[in-house]
């Protein structure tokens, strides 16, 4: 999950990480009494979940709390890059004389972590990193050995920081890491880091996304689930535990297993060329999905407007076709006068043969039973055109 | 012959006495693999009846290494509890660690794979992967037994049901070993491993390689192939209509700006020589053309 700005700000506050007060707003009300309780000038910045928000106007200087309730009604309702504002931040202004760059993330080709640090900061790092790499440190971290206090002084006298704030600036990522650990973050990254005109060194802007895999061990991140942006069908995939992604086109798709579903996707694309369709949505039901678990992504794909048909596409492993061929007999009877779209199944591996019989022998009107994953595909396409 | 497991594969099942660990252990006991004990801290001394074959269960892995001499694990702890029981396989020094378990926090993960690493006498497959099988040979992990047997190709892939889908479209020819390395971010074993050791193996003649968005594993792959394999190879990459920014299921399946799509993944690949299907049909339909080539 990736975290808007003012939650990392919040994290990185609790982690003892310095920032500036700061404050969240949905309305130009509220703007103007964070802007009044913080006093002096402030920045009002669009929460928004991508990148390049300062070039598109989301984020303003407000000379006093009147200005920031201008502000604020300026950016709330703004559209960046396909995103909805619906969250403003008022911020404390600061007197910036440098900024820097930091962050902690998951390194993937390593298997391990990766500390980026630079002195040149307030720029986006792969530009850092192409025009001016001396100026870079980048350093993989042991999990079991972490970052000590020398190992920290050493990274950041890599990144070029000067002397004044080389202390400074090593106690932060110290404080990073611990926040980075304690939290289970994928990501944690300061840019800028600015030192203030009166020599302060603070975090002025993050990005954090935390490792949904280590819920369980996070109650509290719960609390930090966008639920506003989410779309309805995404959400209510997610409280049946469904495994779900939305997507434009007009062939509803479920499948079992992450990297066959992707697939499924695929072919679905290359046989709805023909017709003008694509993919709907990604549905994984998992390993050893139950008939329930059947049904409720059926009911679910069932219930999106765009879909005008429906793809099922389950080679069994642990999961067995029966089930699978009870779980779309069950939600058929379940939704049923609601269920007015046709269902392409195409089943084959565990107990391939009996689950094709309980299909046939529902004898659904609206369901037909395909051999292969290619013929069903296009058959399903084929179905959206109408 | 075949990759990292074979009829001497004496395995143990960390969870064996949780439903999974029951019924999965049950399903490699019909296959035939040598499954000698479970591990479930707490309760070591019992023994269960799996499948018409009583096994012990040990407190720790070392102790059922000690009675059994066992040289394998497969585990399907839960998630809280799945670091621990990975590390406790990697202290005493097992030469095989495959997990099972889906959703291992990435920290977790990180920990026991810098931790295999450093002592350097496991090889870890996973985690959430379906494991791996020499067909005729041994089983471990969750691949259905039953879609081929015994043959010359080799397979890697990181997605399960893929596994299985191109394990069927092949079934004629049949497989030296299937391994499904997983889609975590952070995996023991990678495609560059199962691809030195396919390349290696003198019964594998040929091999599939099945990818999926995110990262860059299939392009370091690529560069691997061309360096060291002289072994036909083709490829799939699943994905290639993802959008960017949405994560597919897989923890690590997931398009960010220019990185991990399909299509740099099949470039990469097809200038090493690879084949690259658009379809798991088309792919096996290359890997059919190159053995009766």
């Amino acid at each position: 999950m990736d975290l808007f700005e003012y939650q990392a700000r919040d994290l990185f506050e609790a982690h003892n990480i310095p920032v500036l007060a700061g404050a969240v707003a949905t309305t130009a009300d509220e703007a103007e009494r964070a802007a009044a309780t913080m006093g002096g000038k402030v920045v009002v910045k669009a929460q928004v979940k991508v990148g390049g928000r300062g070039k598109a106007g989301g984020v303003k200087l407000a000379v006093d709390a009147a200005d920031a309730r201008i502000k604020a009604e300026a950016i709330l309702g703004m559209d960046i890059k396909g995103h909805t504002v619906h969250k403003v931040m008022i911020a404390q202004a600061a007197p910036i004389a440098e900024e820097y760059y930091m962050a902690i993330l998951l390194d993937r080709a390593n298997r391990n972590f990766l500390v980026m640090a630079s002195v040149a900061g307030g720029m986006e790092i792969e530009e850092v990193a192409h025009t001016q790499p001396e100026k870079l440190a980048r350093v993989g971290i042991d999990p079991n050995i972490g970052i000590s206090h020398e190992k920290a002084l050493e990274i950041v006298k890599a990144g070029q920081f000067p002397a004044g704030v080389v202390n400074d600036v090593a106690d932060v990522l110290l404080k990073l890491w611990a926040a980075f650990v304690a939290e289970d973050a994928t990501l944690m990254e300061i840019n800028p880091l600015v030192k203030t005109e009166d020599g302060r060194i603070i975090a002025l802007d993050g990005k954090v996304t935390l490792d949904d895999n280590a819920d369980f061990r996070h109650p509290t991140h719960e609390d930090l689930v966008d639920h506003a942006s989410a779309n309805p069908l995404e959400a209510a995939a997610k409280a049946k535990n469904l495994n779900y992604v939305k997507l434009d086109g007009e062939v509803g798709i479920i499948g079992n297993g992450a990297g066959l579903v992707m697939s499924t996707l695929d072919v679905v694309a290359y046989a709805g060329e023909k017709f003008g369709v694509k993919p709907a949505n990604f549905l994984d039901i998992g390993g050893g999905a139950s008939a329930e678990v059947m049904a409720d992504g059926l009911s679910i794909i069932l219930g999106d407007t765009d879909v005008r048909s429906v793809f099922v596409n389950v080679f069994g492993g642990i999961t067995s076709c029966d089930a699978v061929a009870n779980g779309i007999v069950k939600a058929l009877e379940m939704l049923g006068e609601k269920a007015t779209k046709p269902i392409v199944v195409r089943l084959d591996g565990n107990n391939v043969l009996e689950g094709r019989r309980i299909l046939n022998e529902a004898a659904h009107p609206l369901v037909q039973q395909l051999d292969t994953m290619d013929g069903a595909a296009a058959k399903a396409a084929e179905l959206a055109a109408k | 012959m075949a990759i990292f497991i074979n009829k001497e594969s004496k395995v143990i099942v960390q969870g064996m006495t949780g439903s999974e660990g029951t019924k999965h252990t049950g399903r490699m006991l019909k296959y035939g693999t040598n499954i000698v004990g479970g591990v479930t801290p707490g309760k070591g001394g019992q023994s269960v009846i799996i499948e018409g074959k009583a096994l012990p269960v040990f407190n720790s892995v070392a102790e059922a290494v000690a009675a059994t001499g066992a040289n394998a694990s497969v585990v399907f702890v839960p998630p809280k509890f799945a670091k621990a029981a990975v590390m406790d396989a990697i202290d005493a020094a097992l030469p095989l660690v495959v997990v099972i378990t889906e959703g291992i926090p990435v920290h977790d993960a990180a920990i026991f794979y810098a931790h295999a690493e450093s002592k350097g006498t496991t090889r870890l497959i996973g985690p959430n992967c379906p494991g791996l099988i020499s067909p005729g040979l041994s089983n471990i992990g969750i691949i259905p037994g039953d879609i081929t047997g015994p043959g010359r190709i080799g397979l890697v892939s990181k997605s399960g049901t893929l596994t299985y889908q191109m394990m069927y479209e092949l079934r004629d020819i049949g497989f030296s070993t299937a391994v499904g390395i997983g889609g975590d971010p952070i995996i023991g074993t990678t495609h560059i491993d199962c691809l030195r050791a396919f390349q290696d193996d003198p019964e594998t003649d040929a091999i599939v390689m099945i990818g999926e968005i995110g990262g860059d594993a299939e392009e370091r792959a690529a560069a691997f192939i061309s360096e060291y394999v002289t072994k036909p190879v083709v490829g799939y990459v699943a994905g290639f209509t993802a959008p960017e920014g949405k994560t597919m299921g897989h923890a690590g399946a997931i398009v960010s700006g220019s990185s991990g799509t399909a299509e740099a993944k099949k470039v990469a690949l097809e200038a090493a020589g690879v084949k690259v299907g658009k379809t798991p049909s088309e792919t096996a339909a290359l890997m059919r053309a190159i053995l009766n080539g």
